[in-house]
């Protein structure tokens, strides 16, 4: 098992880097091209969720990502420390209902970035907890011997 | 890629080229342009996604809150956009049933005349 971890500041310009650095490490771990957009989107959502909460409730702590080839699977997991509002709000199965809150009243949309990730990832896993939120999203990745595809 | 606003009016239709990524570092710069334009009267937009290389769900919101604004003007929003990545978060959302979405400026510029 190959990881990458990767703490930054709760910084909008952040989440572009931690974007990059996860399409990078998905297409040397062996995701196919195809689903490389999708990763990216995924974890610039994932992202992008935990800066804004972290900059709502506190802003010095760090975010921080791991990514890790398991078992012919690239796994991206995303940990906040900041409470989980967005995530009561809104059914993110359902992009319809979305639809309906956001041309309401509401002029916030939260969960949006959970259901676009819930759209994309092959595999998602939302965890609120008392000290934060864990986003852990996972893709097929080519399985190699030492963990790392050929590039 | 950073991004990159230009916009121009033909007819009553304003035209807003948008170019690079949308995202949460980018997207306010987008929803002061379509603030802007709406306070300055521009109630019929046209917004040019077709050289934008990422989008994400902040991006989205900024678009629509551009669409609630010039709806409240009995406006129209709407969007150009051919490339498959970008259209699949529309589709993941259901935005594509909001937006009119085109394939060109011109095709846009044609629908528009014939809703005038």
């Amino acid at each position: 098992m190959a990881t990458v971890e990767l703490t930054f500041s709760a910084l909008p310009a952040h989440v572009r880097t931690a974007r990059l650095v996860a399409t990078a490490i998905a297409r040397r771990t062996g995701v196919a091209e195809a689903l490389l957009d999708e990763v990216r989107l995924a974890v610039g959502e994932a992202c992008s969720r935990a800066v804004e909460a972290h900059r709502l409730h506190c802003p010095g702590e760090p975010i921080r990502i791991e990514l890790k080839d398991d078992s012919g699977r690239f796994e991206v997991t995303v940990t906040d420390a900041a409470p989980s509002d967005d995530l009561k709000a809104v059914d993110s199965s359902d992009g319809y209902r979305l639809v309906d809150a956001m041309l309401g009243i509401v002029p916030e949309m939260p969960g949006l970035g959970i259901a676009v990730i819930a759209g994309l990832a092959d595999d998602v896993e939302v965890s609120p907890g008392p000290n934060g939120v864990k986003i852990r999203m996972s893709w097929p990745a080519a399985p190699t011997p030492n963990g790392l595809a050929a590039v | 890629m950073d991004l990159k606003l230009d916009h121009r009016t033909e007819d009553r239709l304003t035209i807003v080229e948008v170019e690079g990524e949308i995202d949460v570092y980018t997207a306010p710069r987008l929803r002061e342009l379509l603030i802007d334009l709406v306070n300055k009267g521009n109630f019929h937009l046209l917004v040019n996604m077709e050289k934008v290389d990422f989008l994400d769900s902040t991006g989205l919101g900024v678009l629509v809150g551009g669409l609630k604004r010039v709806r409240a003007h009995d406006g129209s929003l709407e969007l150009v956009c051919t490339q498959e990545r970008i259209l699949k978060i529309f589709r993941i959302t259901g935005l594509t049933k909001v937006f009119g979405i085109y394939a060109s400026v011109e095709e846009a510029k044609e629908a528009h005349g014939r809703d005038k």
